[in-house]
């Protein structure tokens, strides 16, 4: 493979190995700086020429699987979408994911955000399901439109290492959490809102959020956490002065 | 859940906010800037005393003066919180600053209760 | 699944990296977040003074140039320049937000950002000439 420029980037990554080292440190790679190259090639020829340890996770490299998302130069960015000409002339700094644990070089631990995801319950919650004879549930394209920007989700994490809150309490539940449960909310089919709502309407869930924005800045999606969230208060709001303002109100 | 206070102690946020957004720059600029540096011609005592009689006056400058309050105390009480930290404090910054708003709130109302 | 063995989150060998208490001083949006939300504490003040000049009228006439006077004093003139400033900084965040909470449909279709945040700006713009004509008037 012949290279079109004998210029180099200079990436500095996080390396941590546990079993070495109690903290982490930056190792210096230079890498070429190709014109269509993002922070995954370079990483990936890091691994293959320079240093088979290094560790990371990567899938699809075209922005669907959310595997690669990494902290460059201090911003969330999946590293498969960021090109090294943005950053030229470098150092390019590559680190882990923010306010999640490190396990090991560039790998966090996700397994917080997958129970806060779950505790949401993103699915179809029904109150009696419809029996197969009748067909399948329809849905015209504006009630589709309701909910479709949020279920364009790919639980990359971005948002939760971009949001403040998230790194200040451990237990709030999250940015692409919320976006999806109202993903559900918002979906025609589903009857499971209240249920979200005790879930929701609590200190972890969407009064812990106080919009900073920064979730949907980093979103490569463009899911907009941050809308959805800001809409949820909104409804819980309305729902709660309902309630004191008509009582008698059939919930 | 949280409890049931939460969404309405938001929503006093939210109306406070849209409140002090929407009226607070106009008001400001006149009361603190526009008349005491004489750019404008500030209202006589006279017209302000009558303004102030009128019932509609008073229900204005009340929901004038209490939701931003409310807007403040919330703001105020959550970046103490996060920017700052101070989570064992949680509670008597809450009380602090949505005890502080309910005064002001309370001093506005007994003002513009009676006027003669 | 076994109910045995199970995965404790703490796992010793992970890091975990503490945020400091500088962490908005870290980023721009972060810092425009702070001061955003300190701009309430200006919006505070003003209520404050609000509620001193109504105080000031229903005292009578000397009281209230008492007032006058004092806001004519420097330093009540650089604090209201700067609530002023603060003042206009939240209501721009606050409209330019509006959007994200504020889901409009019309016939279906969602009405764009611009739309709901220029009505916004035009509805700032027309209550604050009300007042003023109102205030200009007498």
């Amino acid at each position: 493979m012949s290279r079109a420029t004998s210029s180099t980037v200079t990436l500095e990554v996080t390396r941590y190995r546990p079993e070495e080292e109690t903290e982490p440190t930056l190792q210096t790679y230079e890498v070429p700086l190709e014109q269509d190259w993002v922070v995954l090639d370079a990483l990936n020829y890091i691994k293959d020429r320079q240093d088979g340890s290094l560790s990371y996770r990567w899938s699809c490299r075209m922005g669907v699987c959310g595997s690669c998302g990494m902290m460059v130069n201090g911003t969330p960015k999946l590293t498969c979408a960021a090109f090294l000409t943005d950053y030229a002339p470098g150092p390019i700094r590559v680190e882990p994911l923010q306010f999640f644990p490190i396990m090991r070089d560039l790998i966090v631990d996700v397994t917080d955000f997958l129970s806060k995801l779950k505790s949401v319950k993103p699915w179809i919650i029904r109150d009696t399901e419809r029996p197969l004879a009748e067909g399948e549930y329809r849905q015209t394209p504006d009630e589709l439109d309701a909910y479709q920007q949020f279920s364009q989700c790919i639980n990359c994490m971005l948002c939760y290492a971009a949001c403040p809150v998230v790194g200040l309490e451990p237990d709030f539940i999250g940015p692409a959490s919320i976006a999806l449960a109202q993903r559900y909310n918002l979906d025609s089919r589903d009857e499971g809102a209240r249920e979200r709502l005790d879930i929701l309407s609590t200190h972890d869930g969407i009064w812990g959020c106080t919009f900073v924005g920064e979730c949907t800045k980093v979103c490569p999606k463009h899911v907009d956490p941050a809308g959805a969230i800001q809409q949820y208060k909104l409804t819980s709001g309305l729902d709660s002065l309902k309630s004191l303002l008509l009582p008698w109100g059939a919930k | 859940m949280a409890r049931p206070i939460t969404p309405l102690l938001w929503m006093s946020f939210s109306a406070g906010g849209t409140i002090a957004a929407l009226l607070f720059p106009i008001h400001l600029f006149l009361t603190g800037l526009a008349f005491p540096l004489g750019w404008l011609d500030a209202p006589s005592y006279e017209s302000l005393r009558g303004l102030l009689q009128h019932p509609l006056t008073r229900v204005y400058l009340f929901v004038l003066i209490s939701l931003p309050l409310f807007h403040w105390a919330h703001r105020f009480r959550y970046i103490l919180y996060d920017g700052f930290q101070l989570y064992h404090l949680t509670r008597s910054i809450a009380a602090l600053c949505y005890g502080a708003a309910a005064i002001g709130a309370a001093v506005a109302a007994c003002l513009l209760w009676n006027v003669a | 699944m076994s109910t045995d063995a199970h995965y404790t989150p703490y796992h010793p060998k992970w890091y975990r990296r503490r945020v400091s208490v500088w962490w908005w001083l870290k980023n721009r949006t972060y810092a425009g977040f702070v001061l955003r939300e300190l701009s309430s504490v200006f919006v505070a003040f003003f209520a404050i003074v609000l509620l001193w000049e109504i105080r000031a009228v229903l005292e009578g006439p000397e009281a209230y140039a008492q007032f006058t006077a004092r806001l004519q004093t420097p330093l009540f003139l650089a604090l209201d320049l700067v609530a002023f400033l603060f003042v206009l900084f939240h209501a721009i965040t606050w409209f330019n937000a509006a959007p994200a909470a504020m889901v409009v449909r019309v016939r279906g279709k969602r009405l764009p950002d611009w739309v709901v945040a220029g009505s916004n700006y035009v509805g700032w713009f027309l209550l604050s000439m009300v007042i003023a004509g109102i205030l200009l008037r007498g």
